[in-house]
């Protein structure tokens, strides 16, 4: 029979810390697996995909709406004087530049798309995430005063953007909506999700 | 020995039966001078009993599937038996936890229940109420109409405006770059399983906290310091049963007379407990033209809109609304008085606790309206509703922030040695 000796309180400690941290990074490790199979599925990513859209028959001044990602996106023939209209006042406007990264390097421009005429916009509130409703028409007609010059009211918490999806001054959403991805496969042709450099 | 007794000593022998009885029940002692605000901490209990036991009867029928569930919950009102009851009771029983909870937290309030020796006590409580906001939200998805829908796209995003991270950690709890099916089906795994274990887990350790140092009361004195000599039993105590499981009981058919009123004949509340808009199938190509939430997350919504966007983020008011539940946490050591009830503080806390309560119903109702419904301040673009709110945000706030002083400098009455009546 070996002799009971006294316990030794370092080897003790170093055994429980030992053990400890094993046990914690083993811990980490299982925890792992459940944490990501939380992030989006296969299928989900799929679905996520971009998406091709033909304005071949979109009238100067008519919107339509795609969904991508599960998410409208508006595609904006604008007229004249809606293209007119975001060169005034542009004082009133919170980021008239677009200094916030919400738009694709090529769509960083007064109108905000790679060709003039056409917007392409995630309709989406930068606010929380609500869907503003198109206000397009200009001044009375609107039903948003006589120096409304058209663009997008949002129906939550009232926050009014542009037709380039620039954000007024004073507005609970705090910047302007964003600017998908996006590259005409041809003219008529846009593709929505994916641009040049490949997304 | 009888049969029962003999059969009362087999068990107690291998499981702590009677000793647990007598620690928790016939020979617990609370103070003799409970009033009505002592109702609320057992009819939460039994709100919590049933939710689950209504809740357990829904599952048998509801399918948290994005193209079912909304269907699968008119199923249950229409050609379940009994569904629209089970049903009914699961969403009154939602509102009234709050309505039980808040008076139960203001009672504590009022009467200093958080203080020293309680502290505890006060904090488990607190992440009761924690775990009953996630089960609130997680719960609200599954219908599948447009106020669960747009409702949990505004509380995601959220989480969405944490810099750097935040659109990484939205997408992980949607599972998806929308609110979708992957979302509904996990929030239904949180609302059944994940969280009610934590909340019963919670629930007793609250208890246990609560026992081990013993109830407060309206006096705000603490009865274990007179004891009986003899039997070391406090003078004020009296048996929690059967005093106060008989009192109780006249609180549970009180408040289940109201309970079934409002399941049979106004479980809506007038879109207060059922929102209009939830009898829309989800639709996340259409917004509802107003979203609110329930009434019971109303204060702190309003708070979240109140707080202007700063530097292009939203994330401020993601903090304001967080901190002012959070917040709470820090009563046992913000609170500096001498005295802990109500009866002996002095005028400066009555102001305090008035104006706190004044707020938090305004916010309630600003946060249940849009924010142009009361138009604008003057000729300026400010709605009177977001100033109205920014002013009882800043006022809910300074009760607490000032609370170490106007508490300390107060002039209390002197405690009474023994309870009053």
């Amino acid at each position: 029979m070996a002799q009971m000796s006294a316990p030794d309180g370092k080897k003790r400690r170093f055994l429980v810390a030992a053990t400890s941290v094993v046990g914690a990074v083993g811990a980490a490790f299982v925890a792992t697996p459940f944490l990501v199979s939380m992030s989006p599925s296969q299928r989900a990513k799929a679905a996520g995909a971009p998406v091709e859209v033909d304005i071949s028959k979109l009238e100067p001044g008519m919107l339509i709406t795609v969904e991508w990602r599960g998410r409208p996106v508006w595609v904006l023939r604008r007229t004249k004087e809606m293209l007119e209209s975001l060169t005034k006042d542009t004082d009133k406007i919170a980021d008239p530049d677009s200094e916030q990264p919400l738009q694709p390097d090529y769509a960083r421009n007064p109108t905000r798309s790679i060709k003039p005429e056409v917007m392409v916009m995630v309709g989406i509130c930068s606010h929380l995430g609500c869907s503003p409703s198109e206000k397009l028409k200009i001044g009375p007609d609107s039903g948003l005063g006589d120096d409304w010059p058209g663009g997008f009211l949002c129906p939550c918490h009232g926050s009014k953007f542009d037709l380039a999806g620039r954000v007024f001054k004073g507005m609970p959403a705090p910047v302007n909506l964003t600017v998908p991805p996006y590259m005409y496969l041809t003219d008529s042709r846009l593709l929505i999700g994916e641009d040049k450099k490949g997304a | 020995m009888s049969k029962t007794a003999a059969l009362l000593q087999w068990i107690d022998d291998r499981f702590p039966l009677t000793s647990t009885w007598k620690a928790h029940l016939s020979e617990y002692y609370a103070p003799k001078n409970f009033n009505f605000w002592y109702y609320f901490g057992s009819l939460a209990l039994m709100v919590l009993v049933i939710q689950i036991l209504s809740g357990i009867f829904l599952t048998m029928h509801y399918k948290p599937d994005a193209n079912q569930a909304f269907g699968s919950v008119e199923y249950i009102m229409r050609d379940v038996p009994w569904g629209w009851l089970v049903r009914y009771i699961h969403s009154t029983g939602a509102s009234m936890f709050f309505v039980v909870v808040y008076l139960h937290m203001f009672r504590g309030l009022i009467y200093g229940s958080f203080r020293k020796p309680r502290e505890l006590t006060w904090i488990f409580g607190m992440l009761i109420y924690l775990c009953m906001m996630a089960e609130a939200f997680f719960g609200y998805l599954l219908p599948w109409g447009q106020m669960s829908y747009w409702g949990a796209q505004v509380i995601v995003n959220l989480f969405g405006a944490i810099p750097f991270v935040g659109p990484d950690i939205a997408i992980w709890i949607r599972g998806d770059y929308v609110v979708s099916d992957a979302t509904l089906n996990r929030f239904f795994a949180f609302h059944v399983i994940a969280i009610p274990l934590v909340l019963l887990g919670l629930v007793a350790a609250h208890i246990v906290a609560l026992h081990e140092v013993g109830s407060n009361n309206p006096d705000g004195i603490e009865i274990k310091k007179k004891k009986d000599p003899k039997t070391g039993i406090p003078l004020d105590g009296i048996p929690f049963h059967p005093y106060y499981t008989v009192k109780d009981i006249v609180g549970v058919v009180v408040f289940l007379m109201v309970f079934t009123v409002i399941v049979f004949f106004i479980p809506n509340m007038g879109g207060y407990f059922l929102e209009d808009n939830n009898f829309f199938p989800a639709d996340p190509m259409k917004t509802p033209p107003h979203i609110a939430p329930v009434w019971y997350f109303t204060p702190y919504y309003a708070m979240l809109r109140a707080v202007p966007a700063m530097f292009s983020s939203q994330f401020p008011g993601v903090i304001v609304m967080g901190a002012a539940v959070l917040i709470f946490f820090a009563l046992p050591w913000l609170d500096r008085g001498r005295v802990k009830s109500i009866r002996y503080r002095g005028p400066k806390f009555k102001v305090a606790i008035a104006a706190f309560v004044v707020s938090f119903f305004i916010l309630g109702w600003l946060g249940v309206n849009p924010t142009d419904f009361l138009g604008k301040v003057g000729s300026s673009d400010l709605e009177l509703a977001t100033l109205l709110a920014r002013v009882f945000t800043i006022i809910y706030f300074l009760f607490f922030l000032l609370m170490p002083w106007y508490t300390s400098s107060d002039r209390e009455k002197p405690e009474p040695e023994r309870v009053t009546g």
